[in-house]
C-alpha cells in the first residue's frame, strides 16, 4: 500500500470511515471532541494566569494585569475546565459504557446529542459573559457578591446565569438518559424488576454478600443485576443530580435578584443569609469534588483494570459495598469548606468538616487497593498506553486526596485556606493528573470500539503526551502547591511578581500540559483527518443505539416505573 | 512535638508532605515496573487486607488527633468563648476599606488577642502576613456575621493584613492591579525577651 503524505493523512486521517460510525459512535465523538477543545481554551487560560502571576517582567498585553480582566479569566476557567471539558469527556464516555456494558440501546440518542449541544452553547455563554462583560463572581458565587452590580454589569449576570443554567440542563438530560438506560427492562435485564436493579445500583447487593460471607450463608446475589462499573456510573449520578439542582437553585436566586435590579428595584441581599447560603451551595458543588469525581473514577479504575488484564475484579462485593458508604460520605463533607469560617457551629467543623471527610481517605484507598491488585495479580502484563495512564491517574489521586484531607483539618486550615495549596496540590493534581489521567486510559480502552478500530497515527505521540502531561501536571501542582504553602493566596491578584520563582516553575511545567494538549490533539486529528473530524458532525446513517447487539434492538421503553 | 507558630508548622508539613509525595511515586513507579516482568517478583512487604484499612482509619484520624495536640490554636480556637483575651479589638469592613480601631495595632509576644472583624457587605477574609508573605493566620469574613478569632501571638514582629477572599475586582486599583485593602505594618508585636525562642 502507498504510504499517505503527512497532508493526505491530515485530510483523510490513517483509516477512519465516518460513515461507518453509528449514532452512538458518532454522539460520543461529538461531545469527546467538543470537551478536548475545551481543554485546549482552558489550559491558555491557565497559562495566562499563571503569567499574570510571574509579575511586571510577563509578556502578556497590560491589560491582562487589570483585575476585572484577570478574574473574569478566573470565573470561566472551572466553568470551562470542569463542565465545557471534564462533564463533557465524562458524559460522553458512559453514554456510550452504559449501553456497551447493560448490551442494551442507548435510551434516546436524540437527548445525547442535545446534552453536548447545551453544554457547549452553556459554556460558551458563561465565557462570554465574562469575555465581554467581565462578569467574575468566581465559581464560588459567594453571597451576595454575584448580584453586587456595584462591581458587574447586568447584562453579564444574566449571560453567565443562563449560561450555567443551560449546563445543568444538559446534565438533567444525561441523567435521565442514563437512568432510563440502566433500568429499561430490554435484552439482559429483560426479567430484572426495578427493585433488583436498584438494589444493585446502589451496592445494597455487594454489601448483603459480604454479610451473608461473614455470617456464613450462601450469597444473598450471585449474579449481580449491575456490573460494578455501571454501579459507580449509577451512583455517581445520583450525586450529578443533587449537585445540578444545587446550582440550578443558586442560579434562580441569583437570577431574582438581576430581574429585580433590572426593574429598577434594589432588594436586601441580605434577606438571604450568607452562611446560610455557604452552606447550601458548598453541599452542591462538593459533590462534584467529592462525590461525582470520587464514585466516578472508583468506577473508572475497576473498568480499565478489568479490561486491561481480562480478569475479574478483586474483592468485587467490598468495592460494591464502598460504593454505597461513598454515598453517606459524599452527603456529609462539605463543611470541610467552612473550616475558617467562624459562624459555623463547631460541631459541624468537627464531625463533617474533619471525621467524615477523613473518610475519604478510606474510600478512595479502597479503589486504589482494589485496583492495585487487581493489576498484580494479573501480572505479568505488558505496558500500554492504557496501563501507564491508568497507573498515571493512581498516581494523581494518590498525591491529591492526602493533601485535601490534611487541609480539611482545623489546625492546618487555619494557615492554608484559600491559599495556593488547596488549589493546586489538591484540586489541580486531583483533576489534571488523577481524573484526566484516568480518562485518557479509558479514551484508549475505547477507542478501538468508538471509532471501528481506527489506526492511531503514531504511538510516539501517545507516549510523548503521556510523559510530558504526567510531569508537567504533577510538577505544576507541585510548585504552584509549594507557592500556596509560603502564603499565595488562590483568589488575589499579584502583579508584582511576590511569588515568582515559583510562578515560573509553575508556568514552565504548565506549558508541558498546554503542548502535551497540542500533541494529543495533533495525534487524534491525523488519526481521524480533517475530513473524518467534520464527517463526525454529520448525521449517521446507521441509527443503532447500542453497541454490539447481536440483533436489532427493540426500541427502547420509557423509564419503567417502580414496581407495585 | 508542638509547633508555636504557624511558620514552624508550615516547615514541618512541606517537609512531610514532600517526603509522602516521593514515596507515593516511587511506589506506584516501582509497582508498575514489576508489572511488566516476566520473572515471578517477591513483595518486599505483604500488606495485609484489615492492616491496609486501619491504616488508613489511622492516617485519616490519627492525623486530627496529632493536629489537636501539637497546634496550639486547634483547642484554643473550639474553647475560644470561655478564654478571656489580653486585648480584644473590632474591626469593620465596608465597599473594600478596613476600619481600624489603631493603626498600628500593638501588643506584646505571648498576648492572646481576640479580633472581632464584621462586614457590611460581602464576604471578605481577614489575614496577617509576614513581611516575606507567609500567611501567619486567617478566617473568612461572612457579612451581618460574628467573625471572632482568638491567636496568640507567639512570634514578634510587623505584620501586614488583606482580605484573604476574593470580594469582587474592586480590591484592586483597576489599572495597576495594587491590593487597596493591604495594610502595610497593621499588626506589631513587640517582642518579649522571656518568650525568645532558641
Amino acid at each position: 500500500m502507498q504510504k499517505k503524505s503527512l497532508f493526505q493523512t491530515l485530510i483523510h486521517g490513517t483509516d477512519f470511515d465516518h460513515t461507518q460510525l453509528s449514532a452512538l459512535q458518532k454522539v460520543t465523538l461529538r461531545a469527546v471532541v467538543m470537551s478536548f477543545l475545551f481543554f485546549g481554551l482552558v489550559a491558555v487560560e491557565g497559562m495566562i494566569m499563571r503569567m499574570v502571576q510571574t509579575g511586571p517582567s510577563n509578556p502578556l498585553p497590560k491589560m491582562f494585569n487589570h483585575p476585572e480582566h484577570y478574574f473574569s479569566i478566573m470565573t470561566v476557567h472551572p466553568i470551562v475546565g470542569i463542565f465545557g471539558s471534564t462533564y463533557q469527556l465524562v458524559f460522553a464516555a458512559f453514554m456510550f459504557l452504559v449501553p456497551y456494558l447493560t448490551k442494551k440501546p442507548l435510551y434516546s440518542v436524540k437527548l445525547a446529542n442535545a446534552v453536548w449541544l447545551l453544554i457547549t452553547v452553556g459554556t460558551a455563554l458563561a465565557w462570554l459573559a465574562g469575555f465581554i462583560w467581565q462578569y467574575a463572581p468566581l465559581y464560588t458565587l459567594y453571597w451576595p457578591l454575584p448580584a453586587d452590580m456595584e462591581q458587574f454589569k447586568l447584562i453579564g449576570g444574566f449571560v453567565f446565569v443562563i449560561g450555567v443554567a443551560l449546563i445543568m440542563l444538559g446534565t438533567i438530560g444525561f441523567i435521565y438518559n442514563i437512568y432510563a438506560t440502566i433500568f429499561a427492562r430490554t435484552g439482559v435485564h429483560k426479567n430484572k424488576t426495578t427493585k433488583e436493579l436498584l438494589i444493585s445500583g446502589f451496592g445494597i447487593d455487594g454489601l448483603m454478600n459480604l454479610i451473608h460471607k461473614l455470617t456464613g450463608r450462601p450469597p444473598y446475589s450471585k449474579e449481580p443485576a449491575l456490573s460494578l462499573p455501571v454501579v459507580a456510573i449509577f451512583r455517581g449520578t445520583v450525586d450529578t443530580f443533587l449537585d445540578a439542582i444545587v446550582i440550578l437553585g443558586a442560579g434562580i436566586l441569583v437570577l431574582v435578584y438581576l430581574i429585580a435590579d433590572a426593574g429598577g428595584v434594589t432588594w436586601d441581599v441580605h434577606a438571604v443569609d450568607s452562611l446560610l447560603y455557604k452552606n447550601f451551595f458548598w453541599w452542591g458543588l462538593d459533590l462534584v469534588a467529592d462525590g461525582l469525581v470520587l464514585i466516578y473514577v472508583a468506577g473508572s479504575w475497576y473498568l480499565l483494570a478489568t479490561i486491561i488484564t481480562g480478569q475479574k475484579l478483586f474483592m468485587e462485593n467490598v468495592a460494591r459495598a464502598a460504593l454505597l458508604l461513598e454515598l453517606f460520605v459524599s452527603w456529609m463533607v462539605w463543611s470541610h469548606h467552612l473550616l475558617a469560617d467562624q459562624p459555623q457551629p463547631e460541631m459541624m467543623k468537627l464531625v463533617s468538616g474533619e471525621m467524615v471527610t477523613a473518610f475519604e481517605l478510606l474510600t478512595q484507598g479502597l479503589a486504589l487497593f482494589i485496583t492495585l491488585v487487581t493489576l498484580w495479580k494479573a501480572r505479568p502484563l505488558k505496558m500500554s498506553p492504557e496501563l501507564a495512564y491508568l497507573l498515571g491517574g493512581l498516581i494523581g489521586f494518590g498525591l491529591a486526596v492526602p493533601a485535601g484531607i490534611i487541609q480539611a483539618d482545623m489546625g492546618m486550615n487555619r494557615v492554608l485556606h484559600n491559599t495556593q495549596w488547596i488549589s493546586f496540590a489538591h484540586f489541580h493534581i486531583a483533576l489534571i493528573v488523577g481524573l484526566y489521567m484516568t480518562l485518557y486510559s479509558a479514551l484508549y480502552v475505547l477507542w478501538p470500539l468508538v471509532t471501528n478500530n481506527t489506526t492511531l497515527f503514531s504511538k510516539k505521540l501517545t507516549w510523548t503526551h503521556f510523559w510530558l502531561y504526567l510531569i508537567g501536571g504533577v510538577g505544576m501542582g507541585a510548585f504552584a502547591g509549594m507557592a500556596g504553602l509560603d502564603g499565595m493566596l488562590r483568589r488575589h491578584l499579584y502583579v508584582n511578581g511576590e511569588f515568582n520563582t515559583w510562578m515560573i516553575l509553575a508556568a514552565i511545567f504548565g506549558s508541558m500540559v498546554m503542548i502535551a494538549w497540542f500533541i494529543f490533539l495533533f495525534n487524534i486529528v491525523m488519526s481521524v483527518g480533517l475530513k473524518g473530524l467534520i464527517g463526525i458532525f454529520l448525521p449517521a446513517k446507521d441509527n443503532a443505539a447500542g453497541y454490539g447487539l447481536d440483533e436489532e434492538p427493540e426500541a427502547a421503553p420509557e423509564a419503567v416505573p417502580a414496581q407495585k | 512535638m508542638s509547633f508555636a507558630t504557624s511558620i514552624e508548622l508550615l516547615k514541618f508539613h512541606w517537609a512531610a508532605y514532600s517526603i509522602y509525595a516521593l514515596l507515593i511515586v516511587s511506589v506506584i513507579a516501582w509497582f508498575g515496573y514489576n508489572l511488566t516482568r516476566k520473572e515471578k517478583v517477591r513483595s518486599i512487604v505483604r500488606i495485609p487486607f484489615y492492616g491496609y484499612i486501619a491504616f488508613l482509619v489511622a492516617g485519616g484520624v490519627g492525623h486530627h488527633i496529632f493536629t489537636y495536640n501539637a497546634i496550639p490554636w486547634v483547642a484554643e480556637d473550639i474553647m475560644r468563648h470561655d478564654i478571656k483575651a489580653d486585648h480584644e479589638y473590632t474591626i469593620a469592613i465596608d465597599k473594600h476599606r478596613w476600619k481600624l480601631p489603631e493603626k498600628p495595632i500593638r501588643f506584646k509576644q505571648g498576648d492572646k488577642v481576640r479580633f472581632n472583624v464584621t462586614s457590611t457587605d460581602l464576604t471578605y477574609g481577614f489575614g496577617l502576613f509576614r513581611k516575606d508573605g507567609t500567611m501567619v493566620m486567617q478566617m473568612q469574613v461572612l457579612p451581618k456575621h460574628k467573625n471572632d478569632i482568638l491567636w496568640t501571638f507567639n512570634e514578634c514582629g510587623k505584620f501586614d493584613l488583606t482580605s484573604t477572599e476574593y470580594s469582587g475586582p474592586a480590591q484592586y486599583d483597576s489599572e495597576t492591579g495594587r491590593d487597596k485593602m493591604w495594610v502595610r505594618d497593621a499588626v506589631i508585636v513587640d517582642c518579649n525577651p522571656k518568650l525568645a525562642r532558641n
